[in-house]
C-alpha cells in the first residue's frame, strides 16, 4: 500500500507545493491538509512546510500553533505520528512544544538564500534513516529567523541524547547556536530542520537530489513501524 | 476604560540583533553615550468588561510571550496614561 502523507497549507505557506511534489517523487501519495481542518485524513506522516504562515505576526509560528489541525498532530505526534517541520514548519514545532528552545532572527539580520551543506548526525529518526552517519548533503537554505536557541542544558541534553540531527558545514548561515540545523524529539518521530529539503529533489530545480533522503527515510519508517 | 498592557522582551542572554543594529546607528546621530539598546513589543488589551490581570497573564504566557526567549509583565493602566505614554 502506498504510503499517505499529509501537507499542510497554512495562510502563508509557501513550499507546500514543492513539499507534496517531494513526497510524490519519493514515492509515497501527498495529501493535502488544511490548517482550519481538524482532520487528519488517515495520513501516515505530516509535513508542516515552510513560508509565513498568519503572516508571522507576533513571532514566526506561534499563531499557526493553534490552528485546528495543530491541535491534532500535536496529540497525534505525541503518540508517535512522524512529521517533519521546515523552515516556518520547525519555527511552528517549536512554538508548540514538540521541540525544544527556539528560532529567532538571523544574528546578522539579513535574508539568507543560498545552498547549504549539512551534514546529517544523526540517522536514528524517521526522517534520516537512509542516510549514512556523518553524511554531507547540499540543501537550500532560505530564512530571515533561522538562528536556532536553546539554553545550555537543553543544547547538552541535545547533543548527549544524539538528537542534533544535522549541522550547517562550511558557515553558519544565521548564528544557530553549535551550527544546528535540525533537531528531533526524543521518540525521534519528529523532526524540525532550518534548510529546504523539498527544494532538492530534482536535478533542474535543485542543487542535488539530497533532500529527497528525508521522504525516502519516513516511508522507510513507516514500512518498519509496527501497526 | 482601564487597559492591561503587556510588554514582552527577549531573556537579557538572548541576542536581540535588532537592538544592536539600533545601538550602532546612534553614533550617525551624534548620539554616542549609549551603551545597548534592548527592543521588546507593548502589547494593550482591552476586556469587553473589567479587565482581568490573571487572564491576560495567561494570554501573555500562552500565546503573547514564548518563555523558551522572553520575559513579559502585565499591568492596568488607566486611558489617560496610554495617551501620555505616546505623547
Amino acid at each position: 500500500m502506498t504510503a499517505r502523507v499529509g501537507v499542510v497549507t497554512f495562510p502563508g505557506s509557501l513550499d507546500d507545493g514543492d513539499a507534496a511534489r517531494a513526497v510524490r517523487i519519493a514515492g509515497a501519495e501527498p495529501v493535502r491538509l488544511w490548517h482550519g481542518d481538524p482532520q487528519l485524513h488517515g495520513v501516515d506522516a505530516v509535513v508542516l512546510p515552510g513560508g509565513f504562515s498568519y503572516g508571522d505576526y507576533l513571532r514566526c509560528g506561534a499563531i499557526a500553533r493553534f490552528a485546528p489541525v495543530m491541535e491534532t498532530i500535536v496529540d497525534a505526534a505525541q503518540g508517535g505520528l512522524p512529521v517533519l517541520g521546515i523552515c516556518n514548519g520547525f519555527q511552528i514545532l517549536c512554538e508548540a512544544h514538540l521541540l525544544p528552545g527556539a528560532l529567532t532572527r538571523n544574528q546578522h539580520l539579513h535574508f539568507r538564500n543560498r545552498d547549504q551543506v549539512l551534514r546529517i548526525e544523526s540517522v536514528g529518526t524517521a526522517w534520516t534513516n537512509a542516510f549514512q552517519p556523518g553524511q554531507e548533503v547540499l540543501i537550500p537554505v532560505k530564512n530571515g529567523e533561522g538562528c536556532y536557541v536553546a539554553d545550555t542544558a537543553t543544547l547538552d541534553q541535545l547533543e548527549a541524547e544524539g538528537r542534533v540531527v544535522a549541522r550547517y558545514v562550511g558557515g553558519n548561515p544565521n548564528g544557530s547556536q553549535r551550527d544546528i540545523a535540525a533537531i528531533t524529539n526524543s521518540a525521534g518521530n519528529v523532526v524540525g530542520i532550518m534548510p529546504h529539503p523539498e527544494h532538492a529533489v530534482e536535478a533542474l530545480t535543485g542543487p542535488s537530489l539530497d533532500g529527497l533522503g528525508f521522504f525516502t527515510s519516513v516511508l522507510k519508517h513507516l514500512v518498519g513501524a509496527p501497526a | 476604560m482601564p487597559r492591561v498592557v503587556v510588554d514582552v522582551m527577549l531573556k537579557p542572554e538572548i541576542l536581540d540583533p535588532q537592538g544592536q543594529a539600533v545601538a550602532n546607528a546612534l553614533p550617525r546621530l551624534g548620539v554616542s553615550d549609549v551603551a545597548s539598546v534592548r527592543i521588546g513589543r507593548r502589547i494593550e488589551i482591552e476586556f469587553t468588561g473589567e479587565p482581568d490581570l490573571d487572564r491576560a497573564r495567561e494570554i501573555a504566557d500562552k500565546l503573547l510571550a514564548n518563555p523558551v526567549i522572553e520575559d513579559f509583565t502585565v499591568r492596568l493602566v488607566e486611558a489617560d496614561e496610554t495617551v501620555d505614554a505616546r505623547s
